[in-house]
């Protein structure tokens, strides 16, 4: 819960640095040292790509929005850089990539989470939610629809996190009031300022009987 | 023909017409267009904030997997527009040359977009990006404000133009202010605030052939990028097409087009690939621009029984060492009151840091908070109310054009937004009321801004369905353009709104200007109109042709939509789109409309107003504030899509909260850096800031101004906002704050 509530960032330096250090120990290091002199040079002449493609990704299983893949994923990669640069899933936001905005809550086996401040390959046998597998068809889901109704957004670029964090404060037990609800979605930022709408979207969908 | 048979329809809330893309993360901003073959640029930006670059070292990142190019000023190829004598081809609206990306190895701020990495993927741009060293010869800067406010100096455009607005200006009589009854002094300031729209800057340069570029790029104006990019690639206009189909909030960021998208451009060129660029967040706070630091003096002189007398009003606000960067600090303050004596002095300070560009009520914000704080300092002195003591000072023309205005419609927003907030329960001594352990103040402030039109074209087609798709170039950052024209266009016709397409966000589409100012309803609006009257007019010499003899005298404001019935006079004309339509054998007609301002500019002061009231709460022990309510009231002409018009109000109001209270950019000036860099530190208002909003619109049209008889909102949205909170603070606790942001430590 903490994860979604800005009033208590992490603590941010000794984060990045320490997630700075998983990655160059767990990937590119480990790549160019075992690599044979001819694959460094290979790099050079830039058929890198391909070369360190196979070394550097690993398979992941995933069920997203319903459907079972196995991608080959770079460990260092995030699960919100894999939805949006290799998956196309660009639903899914990215307004800060430090864990302090919210434009990038996914669900993960039905919690809310940032997904920039999640690497892909811990994502194994897990089963994750984008704002792209909400809607049943044509038929929006509940929380979508009270969006549009009340206006609960402008640019619509904190939307999709706002929607997802939205249905899991319900889901948490989190929408009781007005206060708990402005309270438990202050992780998600909107710098256009569609706050109230956004609460009354959440509120209409509580009390339309989301279960909580 | 003005009062039309029938009743033109009022004007009802709408639902966003793209919200289903909105919520369904199907909108795509312009990062999200996969093309193929796409490479990744991240920018390396310098460690100083003045001097030159004496090596950059690149091996170990040229060699790291997947990396393509490093390129910085000693590799990149040379953009043709780039003149070498410090002059950069494109137009900013600021004066002065913007930065040259790549172009040599001088540092003029830190964070200056020094060196791309481009690759492959974007962890490998990212790896290579951090594996980059340079080393710099260090020059002396300068940054702060305050330290070096004595090399202030007018601006270019004020000293070739003593007509200019940032001119020095001076009405009535000089030592007014001396010989005041009450005399009043303060000085004001305003920290550096950064747009930080949710959506990072970014753009996709895509080479479609050596001479023709196309960028996915978020902006406010796609002609402006447009032509821009034409200009520094020397290339002709119609090969440069500018995407900005979305965009996620900009506030004025996307106003001038900034280096790191020359540095895509050259990129993409260089590597022979579509490339991605998006800054992160802490660039986002260096490289496209903010609202200036600003240090403001004010001297109010009254009579005791609340006459204004004289207004002087100074103000230095920062700037870049290579553009101008000037705004409307001072402007409100010839205007909103009926003082006798104003006289202003703008300033600006060139110092050693990137280019401030226009945020959210660019100026009048910042002016609004010292004018408006005075005005309550005043108030207080001579124990009047601030509201009476405004009133006593309304204006019935502006005082500075010495012109009518267009319309003015305050005083109802006085009324209604006293009676809204309770205005009644504030007591004239601050401290006095309680909740609580709570103190409880009220407070308002006022704010105005220029009903701002432009040149605008639309395209409209009409098909023997009765679909309307219009076609205009205008963006749209979030306040609802494409749902406020669809509302125009229906209103226009009687076309039902779901019948109706606005397609906009592309330099392909016909012209318009930038998405700022608070001018797009009121100048694309029009173009809307035209092209609805053109297309009726064509209908109706359609029909008057084939003997309709009802027609043969008709004007467009005549004919109206029912379904797919025509209508004259708001009765049948006994015949449908389809039959006119076959009749003539077509399958549809179209029209391309401009539509401009008119000669009424020069005879009228054409203004938007904005009356904001605030409820706080103050914790007496912790100095914490909590803003309980906010009521906001405007005047800006006809709404035309009020539930849209309601978000963007309550979206200002939530800027003014973050202004007042929260956001303050903090440079560290022995480096010349910023401390508060990403949103975990510099604090812009989350849903437990805000409290219920209520807005006001007046809601009457303004037709001089344009046909629509809109004035523009975005800007009074904020503007006397973070005045009107202080001045609650200080009526619930009896402290001053001056300096933005009121954080508790100042209130304890
Ligand atoms: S992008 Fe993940 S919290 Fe901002
Ligand atoms: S809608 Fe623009 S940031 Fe929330």
């Amino acid at each position: 819960m903490d994860k979604n509530k800005s009033n208590k960032k992490p603590e941010k330096e000794d984060h990045q640095e320490s997630r700075r250090d998983f990655l160059k120990a767990s990937s590119i290091l480990t790549a160019i040292a075992v690599a044979p002199a001819t694959v460094a040079k290979a790099a050079e002449y830039n058929l890198g790509e391909k070369i360190s493609a196979a070394f550097e990704t690993t398979p992941v299983n995933l069920t997203i929005n319903g459907v079972k893949k196995q991608l080959p994923v770079e460990p260092r990669s995030t699960l919100l850089d894999v939805l949006r640069e290799q998956l196309d899933l660009t639903g899914t936001k990215k307004g800060c990539d430090y864990g302090q905005c919210g434009a990038c809550t996914v669900h993960v086996n039905g919690q809310r989470v940032l997904s920039c401040l999640s690497l892909a390959v811990m994502q194994e046998g897990k089963e994750v939610t984008t704002i792209e597998g909400l809607a049943k068809g044509d038929e929006l889901h509940p929380m979508q629809k009270a969006f549009i109704k009340h206006d609960g957004f402008q640019c619509g670029y904190c939307t999709p996190g706002q929607i997802m964090s939205g249905i899991a404060c319900i889901n948490e037990g989190h929408a009781n009031s007005k206060e708990d609800i402005k309270e438990f979605m202050s992780g998600n930022i909107c710098r256009c300022g569609a706050y109230p709408n956004i609460v009354k979207a959440i509120q209409e969908v509580k009390n339309g009987g989301q279960k909580s | 023909m003005n009062e039309a048979f029938f009743d033109k329809k009022e004007y009802k809330p709408l639902d966003r017409v793209d919200g289903r893309l909105k919520v369904t993360g199907a909108a795509k901003y312009s990062a999200e267009y996969p093309l193929p073959n796409m490479a990744f640029a991240v920018l390396v930006g310098s460690r100083i904030a003045k001097g030159t670059i004496k090596s950059i070292d690149s091996k170990a990142a040229e060699r790291a997997p997947g990396v393509l190019a490093v390129i910085s000023h000693l590799n990149a190829i040379k953009v043709p527009g780039y003149q070498p004598k410090g002059e950069h081809p494109s137009e900013p609206s600021t004066n002065g040359q913007p930065l040259r990306v790549f172009f040599d190895n001088k540092i003029v701020s830190n964070d200056q977009p020094i060196v791309a990495v481009v690759a492959t993927s974007l962890e490998k741009a990212q790896y290579g990006a951090s594996l980059v060293k340079i080393q710099y010869i260090k020059e002396q800067h300068k940054t702060d404000l305050e330290a070096n406010a004595g090399d202030a100096k007018l601006a270019a455009a004020a000293k070739k133009n003593p007509k200019s607005p940032t001119a020095d200006y001076d009405r009535g009589q000089k030592d007014a202010f001396e010989s005041a009854p009450v005399k009043f002094e303060a000085e004001y300031v305003l920290p550096t605030e950064v747009h930080n729209p949710m959506e990072l800057q970014s753009i996709i340069a895509h080479w479609e052939a050596d001479n023709k570029l196309t960028v996915y790029d978020k902006v406010q104006g796609t002609k402006m990028t447009q032509k821009n990019f034409a200009k520094e690639w020397d290339i002709p206009e119609e090969n440069v097409k500018c995407i900005a189909t979305f965009v996620g909030g900009a506030f004025g960021n996307g106003l001038h087009n900034w280096p790191h998208e020359t540095a895509a451009i050259i990129a993409a060129k260089q590597v022979k690939r579509p490339v991605k660029l998006v800054l992160t967040r802490e660039q986002m706070f260096t490289m496209v621009g903010y609202r200036p630091r600003t240090w403001q003096k004010i001297q109010v002189g009254a009579t005791r029984d609340g006459k204004l007398v004289a207004i002087n009003h100074q103000s230095i606000g920062q700037t870049s060492s290579y553009e101008e960067f000037t705004e409307s600090t001072l402007m409100q303050t010839r205007m909103m009151y009926a003082s006798p004596s104003v006289s202003t002095r703008y300033r600006i300070l060139p110092l050693n840091v990137a280019t401030p560009i226009w945020m959210r009520g660019p100026g009048e914000a910042t002016g609004a908070f010292a004018l408006e704080s005075a005005m309550d300092e005043v108030a207080h002195a001579i124990g009047m109310d601030p509201i009476d003591f405004r009133l006593a000072n309304y204006t019935e023309s502006d005082p500075d054009k010495n012109m009518p205005w267009s319309t003015k419609y305050m005083r109802e927003c006085y009324e209604e937004g006293k009676k809204r907030i309770g205005w009644k329960n504030r007591k004239l001594k601050p401290g006095e009321v309680r909740d609580g352990e709570w103190l409880v103040g009220y407070g308002m402030g006022t704010g105005t801004f220029g009903a701002n039109r432009g040149p605008a074209t639309v395209h409209a087609e009409l098909d023997k369905e009765g679909n309307l798709v219009m076609h205009c170039a205008i963006t749209d950052i979030g306040p609802g353009t494409g749902t406020a024209m669809v509302q125009i266009a229906s209103n226009t016709t009687g076309i039902s709104t779901d019948k109706i397409t606005f397609h906009l966000g592309s330099s392909e589409f016909p012209n318009a200007g930038l998405q700022g100012g608070s001018s797009t309803v009121n100048s694309v609006g029009p173009a809307v109109l035209a092209a609805c009257n053109a297309l009726k007019e064509q209908l109706i010499t359609m029909a008057a042709a084939k003997g309709n003899s009802a027609f043969t005298s008709a004007k467009p404001d005549d004919l109206m939509f029912n379904k797919s019935e025509l209508q004259l006079g708001g009765k049948s004309a006994k015949t449908t789109l389809a039959d006119l339509f076959k009749q003539n054998n077509l399958e549809k007609i179209e029209t391309t409309n401009e539509s401009k301002p008119d000669e009424n500019r020069n005879k009228y002061s054409m203004n938007a107003f904005s009356m904001h009231f605030a409820m706080v709460h103050v914790h007496p022990f912790t100095g914490q504030v909590r803003v309980k309510k906010i009521v906001c009231c405007a005047d800006a002409g006809t709404i035309v899509s009020p539930k849209t018009a309601e978000s963007q109000m309550i979206g200002g109001a939530t800027g003014g909260i973050g202004m007042a209270l929260t956001e303050d950019a903090v440079m560290d000036h022995r480096f010349g850096r910023y401390v508060t860099k990403d949103l975990g530190d510099y604090h812009v208002p989350v849903h437990a800031d805000v409290p219920d909003i209520d807005v006001y619109f007046v809601n009457k049209p303004d037709l001089l101004a344009d046909p629509v008889g809109s004035k523009g909102l975005g800007e009074i949205a904020i503007i006397g906002v973070a005045p009107a909170i202080a001045n609650a603070v200080f009526n619930a606790t009896g402290k001053r704050v001056r300096e933005l942001p009121i954080t508790p430590d100042k209130l304890i």
